[in-house]
């Protein structure tokens, strides 16, 4: 069902996009949806991060995989376990450039009527493979938007193209065309075919997929076998920048469903699960030192609490406590 | 908010990032791909007969294509001659076809490259067009 919805929402993108170019709506596909989805993404992508900050965390969370710092006679795991921030900093850069936490990731299965549990890397492996490849297209992209190419984005899209083949309909093939289609196919596939992933998957998690394969056809389709003038497009995408919007002529109608599904994927992001950009970055387990018995760690949400003492309750009861007989300390 | 300070730093960050097209621009003019095909050889021919080996669209838009073609023709099957669309035929040269045209190629093959920042491995082989050589010298 999950899986339906999402399909027919990003078909139904595809053809409003399609319908919408073809009477002519250019200006709104070209110009007024990718600048109001950039500032969606932009203040929505401020907003989440704000209201997740606003969020207390009283204590560390020491959700580690490794031993954490004891006795001297311990040697304590500084990465996994850190208890100093340059630990910690390394626990950051090693989750965010390699998902540290996604490689522990087990795979338990029923073989023979006994139940195994594994080690299983290949989510890992596809998760990899899929935002790298993402970062370097998205870097390579940037060269539509930038007069002068800072060597980055030149030495990305080198790099890219480097073994220059040409099965396809232009002189260089980027590796990475292959490497997000391959990775994407797989992370879709295993919640098609695993039933116990398919169990928890949402429309929520099929529609970023097909979204993100929806880009990529379009854009592997005008590269390789339908071209487009780059030169055209440039001057649109560079209009953007420039704050001076032209709608060229001469670029059809599949540069513009690809520039809109980029755009849905922009507005989209700050509502959904691919704000997990954002949210690696903050996640309370990860980016915070295991220094719990080290350091006084004050809950925020402790209100000042009303206390008596016990002098003041004597001074209130005093004449009473005597006639009942209690002893007092102070006559 | 809680750790504000590391919070809002993060922000920055990103916000410097996302706007990188935006600023980079800053200070560079807004210029446009302007190729010229008023080369003294294509001037020459009466002006039915200022046509490329294809059409102007399709040159546009598979040119690149076109010349790995050529290439592969040429110097991997020996095959040197090309008939187009309309039945005319042509060398499949990259010098002595297409440039003898377009002799001019910083006003013609590089404004557009450059503008849409793209570096044809052509010249890793060919002979640069002495136009090139003679500015240089100028220099």
């Amino acid at each position: 069902m999950g899986i339906g919805l999402a399909l027919i929402s990003v078909l139904g993108l595809i053809l409003f996009a399609y319908v919408g170019t073809t009477i002519g709506l250019n200006a709104l596909f070209g110009v007024v949806f990718p600048y109001a989805a950039f500032i969606i993404f932009v203040i929505g992508f401020i907003y989440r991060v704000v209201k997740w900050g606003k969020s207390p965390v009283p204590f560390r969370i020491p959700t580690t995989a490794g031993q954490h710092y004891s006795s001297l006679w311990f040697k304590q795991n500084k990465i996994d376990n850190p208890s100093t921030a340059w630990g910690v900093a390394l626990r950051m850069f090693f989750e965010i450039f390699t998902f540290r936490s996604l490689f522990r990731n087990t795979k338990a299965e029923i073989l023979q009527g006994r139940l195994y549990v594994g080690s299983s890397k290949w989510l890992w492996l596809g998760a990899l493979a899929f935002h790298y490849s993402f970062l370097i297209i998205f870097i390579r992209h940037l060269r539509f938007f930038t007069p002068e190419t800072p060597w980055v984005i030149s030495i990305a899209e080198s790099l890219d193209s480097f073994l220059q083949v040409h099965i396809l309909g232009s002189p260089l093939l980027y590796i990475t065309n292959i490497s997000i289609a391959v990775a994407l196919l797989y992370l879709l596939g295993r919640r098609i075919l695993d039933p116990k992933i398919k169990y928890i998957s949402l429309p929520s998690d099929y529609f970023p997929l097909f979204l993100i394969l929806g880009i990529i056809s379009t854009g592997v389709l005008m590269r390789y076998f339908f071209k487009v003038d780059v030169t055209a497009i440039k001057e649109l995408t560079l209009g953007l920048v420039y704050f001076k919007p032209v709608v060229p002529e001469g670029v059809g109608s599949l540069f513009y469903i690809h520039l809109f599904l980029v755009s849905i994927l922009f507005a989209y992001f700050p509502f959904s699960k691919l704000m997990h950009m954002g949210g690696v970055f903050l996640s309370p387990t990860r980016n915070l030192a295991n220094n719990n018995r080290m350091e006084r760690h004050i809950n925020p949400w402790d209100y000042p609490v009303k206390h008596r003492h016990y002098e003041e309750y004597e001074d209130e009861f005093r004449e009473k406590m005597k006639k009942a007989g209690i002893p007092v300390e102070k006559e | 908010m809680y750790d504000g300070g590391k919070i809002i730093f993060g922000l920055i960050i990103f916000i410097a990032l996302v706007t990188l097209p935006f600023t980079l621009g800053i200070g560079k003019e807004y210029i446009k791909a302007n190729p010229k095909i008023d080369t003294p050889e294509i001037m020459k021919l009466p002006e039915a007969e200022r046509k490329c080996v294809e059409s102007k669209d399709f040159m546009r838009k598979e040119h690149m294509k076109m010349l790995i073609e050529w290439r592969d023709a040429v110097v991997r099957d020996g095959k040197t001659l090309y008939v187009n669309s309309q039945g005319k035929t042509f060398n499949m040269s990259l010098q002595n076809t297409c440039m003898q045209c377009h002799s001019n190629k910083s006003k013609f093959c590089d404004e557009c490259h450059n503008y849409v920042k793209v570096k044809p491995y052509c010249w890793d082989c060919h002979l640069e067009p002495k136009e090139n050589i003679k500015k240089e010298a100028g220099l």
